[in-house]
C-alpha cells in the first residue's frame, strides 16, 4: 500500500511536468510578445530588450523551462541587479498584468471555486445518487421512466441556459435570492449560502443528472450479482441488502467519476463563475486570457492538472477502503 | 434482454445470417420498437436536414444570415425587433436579433451547420483515432499497450475545458472552424480508446481469433477481419453518446468566445450574444436554447437506446 502511494506519487509528478512542457509549449510557440504588451505604446528596443532580460524570455526555450519547473520547487530570482524579485516557494512567476505573484492570485481565488465545487458536490450526490439508486429499485415502473426523462432533459441543459432560467425565475421574477455576490465563508456562514445558491444549483442541476443516470446503471448491474441474491437468501432485511451489499460497489464507478469531476471543478468552474460573476479561478483564468497573461494561464492549467491527478490518486486509493475486492 | 449482440456481432461477418435474424437485423428490429428512438432519429434527422441544408433553406426564407434588417427593429426602443414573439412576421419566420435585425431562421439554420459540422467531425476524429488505439493497445499488448495506456492516462489528467479555451484562445490567425474540431478531438479519444482496448482483450484469444492465426491470417487482417467488426457495436454506441458533448463543448467554447468568430453564427455564440437580451428579448434567447438542447437530447436518447441494444453491459469491460 505504502509503496503504492510512492508509485503513484511519483506518476503524479510525472504528469504534472508532462502538463507543464505541453501547456508551455504551446504557449511559447505561438507569436504573442507579452514584454511588447508589458512595455507599452512607447516603447524603445532598449527598453523592450532590458524588459524581456527581465522576464527570463531571452533565454533558450528548455532554459526557461528549466527555470519555470525548477522554480516551483526551488524558489527562484527572477530579474538581476536592482530589479531583482525573489520569489519563494512554490513559485509560478508573477503575473505580466499586475505584477502579483502567480500562487498568491491562485490562493486569493481558491476559496471562492472551493466554495462553488464543494456545495454543488454535495447538493449534485445527494441529488443525483438518491435518484439514480431509487430508479433502479423501482427500475421499469412509472417512477423509474420519470425520474429518468427528467434526468435525460436536465443533462442536455446547458450549465448556461440554467443558469439564466435561475436567474430569471428566482431574481428577476421571484425576487426570492440577492444577485450572488461572494461573502467568504469566515465573514458570515449564513449570507456565504444563500449568495452561492444560485451558482450551486445551476452546477447541481447538470451534475445531479449525469450522476443520476450513472448510479442508476452501476445499481442495476450490482443488484443482478449473485452475492446479492445470496444475500437476499440468507433472509437479509432488504434496507441490509441495498445499503451494505449493493450500495458499495456500485457506487465504486460513481466514485471515479466524482473524482474528476470535483478535482476539475476546484480549479474554476469557467462558465459558471463568469455567469454569475463569482470572483474564483475560473474567472481568474477567462480575464488572463483575454490579456495574454501567460504566467497566470500556465499558473491556473497546472493548478487545474495537479487537482485532477490528485483527486484520482485519492480515488484509486479510497477503493482499497471502500471495495474489499481491490488489492493494491 | 438479448444480451450476446456484441459476440454474434463478430462472427456475421463469417456466417451469413440465413433467415433473416442477425444480430444487425435483430438490433434494428428492437430500435425500431421504441419511441423514443423515433422521436429522436426525427429530431436528428430534422437538424441534420437543416444544416446541410442551410444556404438553401435560409434562401427559402428570403434572408441571409449577415444581412442587417433596421425596419424590423424599434430605433427609439433600444433596437428592439418590432412585432410578436421577437419580431415574428411572414419575412422573419422565427423573428429578428435586437439591434442588427439579422434574420434569426437563417442564423439558427447556419449556426446548425457550423455546430453540428465541428462536433461531427470531432467525433469522427476521436472515434477513429480512439478505436485505432485501443484496438492497437488491446492486441499488440506489451510495450505499445504500456506507452499507448500512458498516453490514455496523460490525456485524460488535462484539464480539458481550460486546456481548451487556452488553446483556442491563444491561436490567432487560423481557421477557427478547423482549429476547434482538432482542439476538441485531442482531449476526446483516450475514453473511446479504454473502451475498444477492453473489448479488444477479450476478444483476442476467442476461437476464432486463434483459428484464423493458425490459418495463416497476419495481424492487419485478423484486425480489420475479426477484431474490428467484434468492437463495432460498442464503438457505434459510445459514438452516439459522445456527439452530445461534443455538441456542448463547442457550444460552451463559442459561448465563452474563443470559439468561431462574428459573423459566423454558431448555437453558443448566439446564445452568449442573446445573455444580456434575455428580459427584453426572451425568443432571441430561447430560440438557439432549444436548439441546442433538442439536439443534444436526441443524441442522448439515441445514443441510450443503443447502448442497451448493442453493448449491454455499457460498455465497462
Amino acid at each position: 500500500m505504502i509503496l503504492y502511494t510512492l508509485r503513484r506519487l511519483a506518476g503524479v509528478i510525472g504528469v504534472l511536468i508532462a502538463v507543464a512542457a505541453v501547456t508551455f509549449t504551446i504557449f511559447y510557440v505561438l507569436p504573442s510578445d507579452p514584454a511588447a504588451a508589458a512595455c507599452g505604446k512607447a516603447c524603445s528596443t532598449e527598453r523592450l530588450a532590458a524588459i524581456r532580460a527581465h522576464m527570463g524570455l531571452d533565454r533558450p526555450l528548455w532554459r526557461q523551462f528549466w527555470d519555470f519547473v525548477s522554480g516551483i520547487f526551488t524558489g527562484r530570482t527572477m530579474g538581476s541587479g536592482q530589479y531583482a524579485l525573489r520569489c519563494d516557494f512554490p513559485c509560478l512567476g508573477y503575473s505580466y498584468q499586475n505584477s502579483e505573484a502567480v500562487w498568491d492570485l491562485l490562493m486569493d481565488r481558491l476559496p471562492v471555486s472551493a466554495s462553488l465545487a464543494l456545495g454543488a458536490a454535495v447538493l449534485w450526490l445527494a441529488l443525483g445518487l438518491s435518484t439514480g439508486v431509487t430508479a433502479a429499485l423501482r427500475k421499469d415502473t412509472l417512477t423509474d421512466r420519470v425520474l429518468m426523462v427528467g434526468a435525460v432533459g436536465a443533462a442536455s441543459l446547458p450549465v448556461y441556459f440554467t443558469s439564466m432560467m435561475l436567474i430569471y425565475g428566482l431574481i428577476r421574477v421571484a425576487g426570492l435570492l440577492p444577485y450572488p455576490q461572494y461573502v467568504s465563508f469566515g465573514d458570515d456562514p449564513a449570507s456565504w449560502a444563500s449568495n452561492l445558491l444560485l451558482p450551486w444549483l445551476a452546477l447541481a442541476i447538470l451534475y445531479a443528472a449525469m450522476y443520476a443516470r450513472q448510479s442508476r446503471s452501476s445499481m442495476i448491474e450490482t443488484m443482478a450479482e449473485p452475492y446479492i441474491r445470496t444475500a437476499r437468501a440468507k433472509g437479509l432485511p432488504r434496507r441490509t441488502v441495498v445499503v451494505k451489499h449493493g450500495l458499495r460497489s456500485g457506487m465504486t464507478p460513481i466514485l471515479t467519476l466524482f473524482g474528476m469531476d470535483l478535482g476539475g471543478l476546484l480549479a474554476g468552474a469557467v462558465i459558471t463563475e463568469s455567469i454569475f460573476g463569482l470572483p474564483g479561478i475560473g474567472r481568474l483564468f477567462y480575464g488572463a486570457l483575454s490579456t495574454g497573461d501567460q504566467p497566470v494561464i500556465l499558473g491556473v492549467t497546472l493548478l487545474a492538472a495537479a487537482f485532477i491527478v490528485v483527486a484520482n490518486l485519492a480515488v484509486d486509493l479510497l477503493y482499497a477502503v471502500v471495495d474489499p475486492r481491490v488489492r493494491l | 434482454m438479448s444480451s450476446t449482440a456484441p459476440d454474434s456481432a463478430a462472427t456475421s461477418t463469417t456466417a451469413t445470417a440465413p433467415t433473416g435474424s442477425g444480430p444487425w437485423q435483430l438490433a434494428r428490429r428492437e430500435l425500431r420498437r421504441r419511441a423514443s428512438v423515433k422521436v429522436s432519429l426525427a429530431i436528428v434527422a430534422a437538424f441534420l436536414l437543416m444544416a446541410a441544408g442551410a444556404p438553401l433553406l435560409s434562401a427559402l426564407g428570403g434572408r441571409s444570415p449577415d444581412e442587417f434588417d433596421k425596419s424590423a427593429i424599434d430605433p427609439y426602443l433600444g433596437g428592439k425587433p418590432i412585432g410578436p414573439l421577437g419580431g415574428v412576421s411572414a419575412d422573419h419566420w422565427l423573428g429578428v436579433e435586437p439591434v442588427t435585425g439579422r434574420d434569426l431562421f437563417a442564423r439558427v439554420v447556419h449556426g446548425a451547420q457550423v455546430s453540428l459540422l465541428i462536433a461531427l467531425t470531432a467525433t469522427a476524429i476521436v472515434v477513429v483515432a480512439g478505436t485505432a488505439a485501443g484496438i492497437a493497445a488491446g492486441y499488440f499488448g506489451g510495450r505499445t499497450d504500456a506507452v499507448l495506456s500512458r498516453l490514455m492516462d496523460l490525456t485524460m489528467s488535462f484539464p480539458s475545458l481550460i486546456f481548451m479555451i487556452a488553446m483556442m484562445s491563444v491561436a490567432k490567425d487560423v481557421n477557427r472552424i478547423v482549429l476547434m474540431t482538432l482542439v476538441i478531438g485531442l482531449f476526446g479519444w483516450p475514453g473511446i480508446a479504454r473502451v475498444v482496448r477492453g473489448q479488444t482483450l477479450s476478444l483476442k484469444h476467442r476461437e476464432y481469433v486463434d483459428a484464423a492465426r493458425v490459418g495463416g491470417a497476419g495481424s492487419w487482417r485478423i484486425l480489420t477481419r475479426d477484431i474490428l467488426p467484434g468492437v463495432a457495436g460498442p464503438v457505434i454506441a459510445y459514438t452516439t453518446l459522445i456527439i452530445p458533448g461534443m455538441i456542448a463543448t463547442e457550444a460552451a467554447l463559442s459561448y465563452l468566445g474563443v470559439g468561431v468568430r462574428p459573423p459566423t453564427p454558431s448555437w453558443g455564440q448566439m446564445i452568449a450574444e442573446s445573455v444580456s437580451f434575455y428580459d427584453t428579448d426572451p425568443m432571441y434567447f430561447v430560440i438557439p436554447s432549444a436548439c441546442l438542447f433538442l439536439t443534444v437530447l436526441a443524441f442522448t436518447l439515441l445514443g441510450d437506446a443503443l447502448r442497451d441494444i448493442l453493448d449491454p453491459r455499457g460498455g465497462r469491460t
